[in-house]
């Protein structure tokens, strides 16, 4: 419980990212390279003159630990790296849920379809998953990623700009469907043997009509106990794959993307890389263990397993 | 008996040649841009994209280009990067492989030996404070992206804390080959074997005391209790040998996964030369020849790594010995 | 041989505290078949784990005396309890199918029980476990020592099951219910190995069930519990013949006649056995008895020569 109280937090503290942005009066997407704060009193350019090496080049600030004052310090371009958390945060969260709902959205019904009616679309869904799990997950995404990132997606009537953040949700949410739809199909496929079910095609109910009023609702607790460690899975997806630069793309920022520019200043000013790291810990870490006692309360002899690799 | 393993192996087959096809589509097929352009990578001039036309066959139907460019990968072994002229890509990979497996290798050694003393002393302390701190760390172990707890790892030991005696000896980033230097290759494996193996210390501890825990409660506990056994020996020779099923199970597919490439992104952080590094390198320049097939290496592996996972089930739990 | 005196026990749950074994006094012979009987939840179960100190919960709580040839076992040293189970004590539990650890053969575990409270070699000890499956009328075993759990049919892991805790002959068997799973015809021959065994190896048993078939095939004499009290004990003949406690009576007008009139329907007693946590004072039968009357209110105390029975109306003055 206080688990969902810590998530609800950073996700409100995100939310807010707009209005802390206004506040601090920064932009966090424009480079401000010549940006100069209050600091104790004096003006204090954002980019200071490198002391290290032959004194050529700047370096941007560390953190001044004040809020609404470039809290954590500035990167490389000059920007707020705390607004940019926030915003990154927003659109960690953003991603991660659509592609979590597509997931789930997209394994049910293969699940479903697959478990209820057996035979040979059973056998051919399953074998497109088997395929498609035998790729190591974060291959299967970066194969996907550079090929769409680079030239955008065109299906029939769809098309998604190479830019947009559809792109990851898309890409994301497609390869945890086996992940997902396995499990799912696996118990369609013992209630469709439970008695209740084969009274229900006894006395005639059509299958759509078994689907929705019977097998779904006794799928939902497993759906229930997926949301959030899938939540918890694909903020970590995502950020392996904006850090590999093929996840969101400039201007847009996620916390992968924040720790990718925080790499080049790792010795000098850690901070822009361990902010998001830490965001992405806490939020995942609170995920989790709402995510386990979620699932001790509804279903404790679930075998659904944490975390991914 | 015989049936069936030729049956897994059609099976094996199927999947494997299913996901040629696969990897084929996705870098040929995917509607929105010429292929051509896509192998030869960007800014490629007009000649090299009509030779690559040609080469590739193009012009020919779909499945004439995929029987070409398997028999370029696997029988004529002449596939070549077109961004770094004349690399051969399928060597290129060969090479990197003892990198990716050091790195895997070692850090299964180290992960699997905790992960199986964190599950025991979680689950015999069970609900005491051992076994809640245990947990606790194992839950931040899988929380932490492991390209980032990479850079903490390395900000701690090649800067911040280089000079005090707990780092020093940790040699800058990269990789030193084996039968160079035996002692080098092994120190600047430390901390990258740490790091990977901290995420599968976490989930394998989390699988291993959940499974003990369940194995604890059987009737077979009880009658060994019964047996005048104590609790230690009952909990190391009869849950811990039952729940070895499952973790040997998942320990298979997970290890499998990582020799494929899976450990990219410990080995971009640590610039080590692996085949994740490989694929990385070949990502930030678009090189699809490499990439290709180190994808379709990786998926390879992965489906061995399947299969032997069945075998090695076979062995470990005997009520599967029968069919 | 072992002696149990105002044995309790309770439970702490979220519901409060839960009285399972109420001041249970018994004695058992050497040598003697004590069956024991009652409807789930009698406390016919816990009151023998807690004999063989296989009660691990945290939250119960265990009083009284158990004395196994004169060595208490309550509050005994768990390690030197370990050394008498499996040694001087031995149980076995209803379900033989998840009975065994299914990684091992059976030999292997039998020989583990013998090699733990004996320093023989393994070798040795699966000599022995040849012999003792042998005992249990095992076919081929020599063979069969190499058999996993899985490929034997329940019976035959019951026997697997009889043979290892006969592995060092214990004067104490507990079997809990042995024959409930399996079906009929194997019951017959499991109950009739435990007849032989008993005589040969001369070992007391306890036997639990809840089946009175099964209690007037196998026992000497006869203990029946309800609601974790003892309210009659006799000789099996007695027990039949002269049921003291209307409990018993009611127990045994269940069982549909074999000869005579049909009865339209089967005799039930009504009602259902109390609450472990809201124990009322008195009787815990009389809600349910028939004969139920003023004294009833106070519990009686289990009374009688050699017949005895907790009764207000068997023994007025308790």
């Amino acid at each position: 419980m206080v688990a969902l109280v810590g998530f609800v937090l950073i996700l409100v503290a995100c939310l807010m990212a707009p209005l802390y942005a206004q506040w601090a009066g920064v932009d966090p997407f424009k480079s401000t390279l010549d940006a100069v704060i209050q600091l104790n009193g004096q003006d204090q350019p954002v980019m200071e003159q490198s002391t290290e090496g032959l004194g050529l080049g700047y370096n941007p600030i560390g953190p001044t630990w004040q809020l609404g004052n470039y809290f954590l310090g500035a990167d490389n371009q000059g920007r707020d790296v705390m607004a940019r958390l926030l915003y990154g945060g927003l659109n960690s969260f953003l991603i991660a849920g659509s592609a979590t709902a597509m997931t789930l959205v997209l394994a049910t019904l293969l699940g479903l379809v697959s478990g209820f009616f057996g035979g040979i679309i059973d056998t051919v869904i399953s074998r497109v998953l088997d395929i498609m799990w035998a790729f190591p997950i974060y291959l299967l995404a970066i194969s996907l990623s550079i090929v769409l990132i680079a030239h955008g997606l065109e299906i029939g009537p769809f098309t998604i700009e190479s830019g947009s953040l559809w792109l990851p949700i898309f890409i994301i949410g497609l390869v945890y469907v086996p992940y997902v739809a396995r499990p799912i199909r696996g118990q369609v496929l013992s209630l469709r043997k439970s008695d209740f079910v084969m009274s229900a095609i006894g006395l005639g109910a059509s299958s759509g009509r078994i689907l929705w009023r019977d097998i779904l609702p006794n799928i939902s607790t497993t759906l229930i106990v997926f949301t959030p460690l899938m939540l918890a899975i694909n903020i970590l997806t995502e950020s392996a794959l904006s850090y590999l630069s093929i996840g969101v793309q400039p201007p847009d920022a996620s916390w992968g993307t924040i720790i990718e520019d925080g790499q080049g200043l790792l010795y000098s000013r850690p901070w822009v890389s361990l902010a998001p790291g830490f965001a992405i810990v806490l939020t995942v870490l609170v995920l989790n263990v709402f995510g386990d006692g979620l699932r001790d309360a509804l279903d404790p002899r679930s075998k659904i397993k944490l975390g991914g690799s | 008996m015989i049936w069936a393993i030729l049956r897994r192996l059609g099976q094996m087959l199927f999947v494997l040649v299913g996901i040629s096809v696969m990897v084929f589509a996705i870098f040929f097929a995917t509607p929105g841009s010429d292929p051509a352009a896509r192998i030869a990578g960007r800014n490629a001039s007009p000649e090299v994209l009509e030779a690559v036309r040609k080469s590739f066959g193009f012009d020919q139907p779909f499945y004439m280009q995929y029987l070409l460019m398997m028999k370029r990968i696997f029988v004529t072994g002449d596939l070549t990067s077109f961004v770094n002229r004349g690399w051969k890509v399928v060597p290129a990979v060969i090479d990197t492989i003892p990198v990716t497996l050091s790195l895997v290798i070692g850090a299964a050694i180290l992960w699997v030996v905790f992960a199986v003393i964190i599950g025991v002393v979680a689950a015999a302390t069970r609900g005491r404070w051992p076994d809640k701190l245990l947990m606790v760390l194992g839950l931040i172990g899988i929380s932490m992206p492991v390209f980032w707890l990479g850079s903490v790892a390395n900000l701690l030991t090649q800067s911040r804390l280089k000079d005090t005696w707990m780092f020093s000896w940790v040699p800058p980033l990269g990789y030193v080959n084996f039968t160079d230097d035996p002692k080098g290759w092994f120190l600047a494996l430390v901390i990258p074997w740490i790091t990977l193996s901290i995420l599968y210390i976490g989930l394998y501890g989390r699988v291993l005391r959940a499974s003990l825990i369940e194995a604890m409660q059987e009737d077979y506990v009880r009658t060994a209790r019964a047996k005048g056994l104590s609790e230690t020996r009952i909990l190391l020779k009869h849950a811990l040998r039952t729940s070895l099923i499952n973790f040997v199970t998942l320990f298979g597919l997970d290890f499998g996964a990582l020799v494929g490439g899976s450990a990219l992104l410990t080995e971009v952080v640590f610039n080590l030369h692996g085949v994740g590094k490989l694929t990385y390198d070949a990502l930030l320049s678009l090189d699809l020849p490499i990439i290709m097939t180190t994808v379709l290496y990786a998926s390879f592996f992965v489906v061995i790594a399947n299969a032997l996972v069945d075998v090695a089930y076979i062995f470990l739990d005997p009520r599967v010995r029968e069919s | 041989m072992l002696q149990v005196r105002d044995l309790c026990v309770s439970f702490r749950t979220e519901q409060g505290e839960a009285l399972a074994i109420d001041h249970v006094s018994f004695d058992v012979e050497e040598g003697e078949i004590l069956g024991v009987v009652g409807e789930s939840g009698s406390g016919k179960t816990v009151s023998l784990l807690a004999v063989m100190g296989l009660i691990n919960d945290p939250n119960a709580t265990i009083t009284g005396s158990i004395r196994l040839r004169g060595k208490e076992l309550v509050d005994m040293n768990p390690a030197q309890l370990r050394k008498l189970r499996g040694r001087e004590m031995a149980m076995i539990f209803q379900d033989p199918m998840t009975a065994l650890t299914p990684v091992y053969s059976i030999g292997e575990q039998i020989a583990e029980q013998i090699t733990t409270h004996n320093k023989i070699s393994k070798r040795a000890a699966l000599d022995r476990a040849v012999q003792l499956l042998a005992e249990v009328n095992f076919p081929n075993p020599e063979d069969a020592i190499h058999r996993f759990p899985h490929q034997l049919s329940g019976g035959m892991r019951q026997r697997a099951v009889i043979a290892m805790a006969l592995s060092n002959n214990p004067s104490l068997l507990i079997a809990d219910e042995p024959t409930t799973a399996l079906d009929c015809t194997v019951q017959m021959q499991i109950l009739d190995l435990v007849r032989r065994l008993q005589r040969d190896h001369k070992a007391a048993v306890v036997f639990i069930t809840h089946d009175m078939g099964v209690i007037s095939e196998l026992s000497d004499r006869v203990m029946v519990m309800y609601a974790g009290r003892i309210v009659e004990r006799a000789t099996k003949t007695e027990i039949f013949k002269h049921p003291q406690h209307p409990y018993t009576q009611a127990l045994l007008e269940t069982i549909p006649p074999l000869t005579g009139e049909k009865p339209d329907r089967l005799k039930v007693i009504p009602g259902s056995p109390p609450s472990l946590f809201k124990r009322g004072t008195g009787c815990a039968f009389a809600p349910r008895c028939k004969y139920r009357f003023e004294p009833c209110s106070k519990i009686p105390p289990l009374a009688g020569a050699v017949h005895k029975a907790a009764c207000f109306k068997v023994h007025p003055h308790g």
